[in-house]
């Protein structure tokens, strides 16, 4: 097992915690806030979304004349059944996510468009890479920028919650800063998506091993149902809800950890990816529950939370043939929790005509995520824009925090 | 040499353990000259020996064995005594005192007891073999002990003898000889105590022995059967019903000494003459003549060298290293070697690893789950300290380690471990292993480590297009290239 990263191994005295199909890690203390006196105890949770979220259909920007056709079949739309939530006279969000519609008109919740990491080419692990590391480039991925942050912040007393040590620690937060840790330590099954992929891979080049794996896998009889087994990410979802749930427990507590990074697999959704129904709304529903889970769980500690979810890199903005998107660039970033400044939609927008998008295929991104992690940082942790720029986020003193972010 | 990348698939693949990850070169070893690669371990046969400090000698493990039951026998009867006593107490005492006598915990769990002689013994030899398998260089040598294992296999499901033997078993019957002669390996086997309880010979009695002749017990058939139907002839190559009994009887007095060790050191192999079924004995059409425990070395020594033993042996061989269906032109060859070296194994190995039938053949067959556990601890460049992981995949792809379900140990083909069942919870495994993996390990390198240019376009962009590192590395594990061999 890799353990390059300074790990505590405590009792399994959390044994609820043992589920699900998400990473979870925590820093192992409780900073000392400078702010600390004022009343304010903030809590940090950073989650990343694996595979590249759709920005383009989690928040669709339906005044843009463009996008209905180039999202196609799975476009949202204002009105019908299935309408999406307005969030303001452009943007509408999903429909599979009225928790956030709530924490939005509450102005607890807002959204960062047409954001990329400086990441422009379509490799999940090098996007994620440099998503987690806080690098500008791939290839870095001794620490993560969440932890380097920490060993900025002035070291209070051990946290003493037990957590078990699982599998290994999201990037985000490896490194040098002492962090205690949990993952699912047994998956007990691999994922449907998974699965698919490699039953794809084996009916190309090996029809026995596919034949015989379809069959391990009953693929005739769920295909019989009338189901799809990509569209129903059903290990994810749930998954999603109980590791929140029992993150907001851990860090509601008075010795419980103030930071923590969790990911949530699953997001690559290059076919039937669904438009107000099918695969992706079952993963935004499975989100949505999870920001429900920490806005309870927190409880009085919700008004000092912030919430940060980010994506690798978005998806083609238009759909391909198997009613899906491919690798992309721009994106949205999710903000939520009592300390943010919500009720807003942040953004340049770029415009969809073809000659606007980048590469004449994605989203361009007119925002840098690491401005937005900086304002987060630095407004709420109280880290200085030199620290920022220097051990944080390596060579970016170009990219300024962006302003305002939290109340 | 001319680099040849898929010759090094089938050298690390089908004749080996796999690429080990890390610094360790071995695909491009093996690209640079696939045969020697390979023909590199035959020159030291000693490499197959394991020797460890924390290993015993079956002798020594019988002793253990023998004093833990005891010790076990002991408790039992004290603890029956105390029940009864206790019963005893209670049908004296007023009901009113019952509530008192047990106060009962209610969230205390009993704390799990520490592994007995057995199970320790057990792990230690599996975690000794995990380890050999772990950094043997290709590895072909430790493929040839598995196959020799499986050939002359044991079951710990036997009884508790089986289970604290089966390493040594291993380590002493088999190890020392899979480069030597068979006839050796076919003596050690048989002679060995984990072999003679395993196929109930301590239990055989002649029945004109003297034993015999006072007696309540009789003949057993299973070993002299199972030697000739499993371990050197082969089923339906002409030996008869008489030939079992025969066999059977010659095998007479083959046992092992007990706890008392009159006959010999405990837990070592002893022949009684007591039990031994006396007089000329017709197997096979020779006469072989009472002269004790070299009667059936000599009965053992004629069997190996028969022509169906050859043909038997090599048809298992080129089974388990090259395709279901045996090419018979291989065989044959093998099956020729075999019998004009005398049953030399160095060079029935060295004529396998040099016929071009061995390499062209196509990468139909499934790597076991031994085999894929150990080639997926090598890439990860993983010396396990413990062999509980590998021990519960065993367990759980149906492979338990010296764990059959038979005497004709675990089967030998594809029907058997590219079965729909097993590979849906071999997908699964992978998964589990794959979660364990850190960000710091690209799948696409390691794709590169165990397969390089020889690895499939499909395979390589469904590992590039994976949604994570866990989920990549887990195809990896089940893609063709590391799955066939």
């Amino acid at each position: 097992m890799e353990c390059c990263e300074s790990r505590t191994s405590l009792a399994v005295t959390r044994r609820w915690l043992l589920l699900g199909g998400a990473s979870f890690a925590a820093w192992a203390y409780l900073p000392k806030f400078a702010r600390a006196a004022g009343g304010r105890d903030p809590r940090l949770i950073v989650v990343i979304l694996r595979g590249a979220l759709d920005g383009l259909a989690a928040v669709a920007p339906a005044g843009d004349p463009d996008y209905a056709d180039l999202h196609g079949t799975i476009a949202l739309t204002r009105d019908g059944p299935h309408a999406a939530t307005e969030l303001d006279s452009f943007f509408v969000l999903h429909p599979s996510m009225p928790q956030f519609a709530r924490m939005y008109r509450e102005k607890h919740a807002a959204v960062v468009h047409a954001v990329a990491t400086p990441y422009r080419e379509r490799s999940h692990f090098d996007g994620q890479d440099v998503l987690e590391s806080g690098f500008a480039g791939p290839g870095r991925v001794q620490s993560g920028w969440l932890n380097r942050a920490l060993a900025a912040l002035p070291r209070g007393e051990r946290v003493s919650s037990a957590l078990a040590v699982g599998a290994t620690a999201p990037l985000v937060l490896r490194g040098a800063a002492p962090t205690v840790g949990w993952a699912p330590v047994n998956l007990p099954q691999a994922a449907d998506d998974t699965a698919m992929r490699l039953f794809d891979l084996y009916k190309h080049r090996d029809p026995v091993l596919a034949q015989a794996l379809s069959q391990g896998l009953q693929l005739d009889k769920i295909a019989a149902r009338g189901e799809d087994m990509r569209a129903k990410p059903r290990n994810g979802i749930g998954a999603m809800q109980i590791t929140a749930r029992g993150v907001a427990k851990l860090m509601a507590e008075e010795d419980g950890p103030r930071i923590a990074a969790l990911a949530f697999d699953g997001w690559d959704t290059h076919a039937n990816e669904g438009g107000p129904v099918g695969r992706l709304a079952q993963l935004l529903s499975g989100l949505d529950g999870a920001f429900a889970e920490f806005e309870s769980g927190l409880g009085a500690h919700w008004r000092d939370t912030a919430i940060v979810v980010a994506t690798e890199f978005g998806r083609t903005a238009r759909i391909n043939g198997t009613q899906g998107t491919d690798h992309g660039t721009g994106t949205v970033a999710l903000l939520a929790g009592g300390a943010v400044k919500g009720g807003r939609v942040i953004a340049d927008w770029p415009g969809l005509k073809t000659a606007n998008l980048y590469q004449n295929r994605d989203l361009a991104p007119t925002t840098d995520l690491r401005a937005v992690l900086k304002g987060l940082l630095r407004d709420h942790l109280g880290i200085s824009e030199r620290v920022l720029a220097g051990s944080v986020f390596p060579d970016s003193a170009a990219v300024k925090p962006m302003q305002g972010l939290l109340v | 040499m001319a680099r040849d990348p898929q010759a090094a698939l089938v050298a690390l693949n089908r004749f080996g353990f796999g690429a080990r990850g890390g610094a360790s070169g071995d695909f491009i070893n093996a690209a640079s000259d696939p045969r020697g690669f390979v023909a590199a371990e035959l020159q030291r046969p000693a490499a197959a020996l394991i020797e460890s400090p924390a290993l015993q000698s079956t002798s020594v493990l019988a002793s253990e064995l023998f004093d833990f039951q005891l010790e076990q026998k002991a408790k039992r009867e004290a603890d029956a005594k105390a029940a009864a006593a206790k019963t005893a107490m209670a049908s004296q005492e007023p009901a009113a005192m019952m509530g008192k006598a047990a106060p009962t915990p209610t969230n205390v769990r009993p704390p799990k007891p520490a592994p007995n002689v057995i199970q320790r013994t057990f792990r230690a030899e599996a975690l000794a073999r995990i380890q050999r398998a772990s950094i043997a260089e290709c590895g072909f040598l430790e493929r040839l002990v598995t196959f020799w294992s499986n050939h002359f296999c044991v079951s710990v499901s036997k009884g508790q003898p089986a289970r604290i033997w089966a390493g040594a078993f291993e380590r002493e019957a088999i190890r020392p000889h899979v480069l030597g002669h068979f006839a050796d390996m076919l003596k050690a086997v048989e002679q060995h105590p984990a072999m003679l309880f395993f196929l109930d010979n301590q239990q055989s009695i002649g029945p004109n022995s003297r034993a015999g002749q006072r007696g309540k017990r009789g003949l057993n058939e299973n070993l002299a059967r199972e030697i000739m139907e499993l371990h050197t002839l082969g089923v339906g190559s002409g030996y008869t019903q008489a030939d079992v009994v025969a066999l059977a009887k010659i095998l007479t007095g083959w046992t092992y000494a007990g706890r008392q060790g009159r006959l010999g050191e405990a837990g070592s192999f002893i022949f009684n003459v007591n039990a031994h079924e006396p007089g000329t004995i017709v197997l096979l059409g020779k006469s072989y003549p009472d002269n004790n425990v070299a009667q059936g070395e000599a009965a053992l020594a004629d069997i190996a060298r028969r022509p169906a033993t050859a043909t038997f042996i090599a048809t298992k061989l080129v089974r388990h290293f090259v395709a279901d269906d045996p090419p018979p032109a291989l065989v044959t060859h093998l099956a020729d070697v075999f019998r004009k070296t005398d049953g030399d194994l160095r060079a029935v190995s060295h004529a396998l690893v040099g016929a071009d039938d061995a390499w062209r053949a196509p990468m139909t067959k499934m790597r076991s789950p031994y085999e894929f556990l150990i080639a997926t601890g090598r890439l990860m460049a993983q010396i396990p300290e413990d062999p509980g992981r590998y021990l519960y995949g065993l367990n759980v792809l149906g492979q338990p380690l010296w764990t059959p379900a038979g005497p004709n140990g675990f089967a030998d083909t594809n029907a058997a471990w590219a079965a729909p069942e097993g590979m849906k919870l071999r997908l699964d495994i992978a998964a589990q292993v794959a979660s364990r993996i850190g960000d710091n390990r690209d799948p696409r390198e390691m794709l590169d480590l165990i397969a390089a240019d020889a690895a499939s376009s499909d395979t390589r962009q469904t590992i590039a297009r994976a949604e994570t590192r866990q989920q990549a590395f887990a195809l990896l594990l089940m893609s063709p290239e590391f799955q066939r061999r």
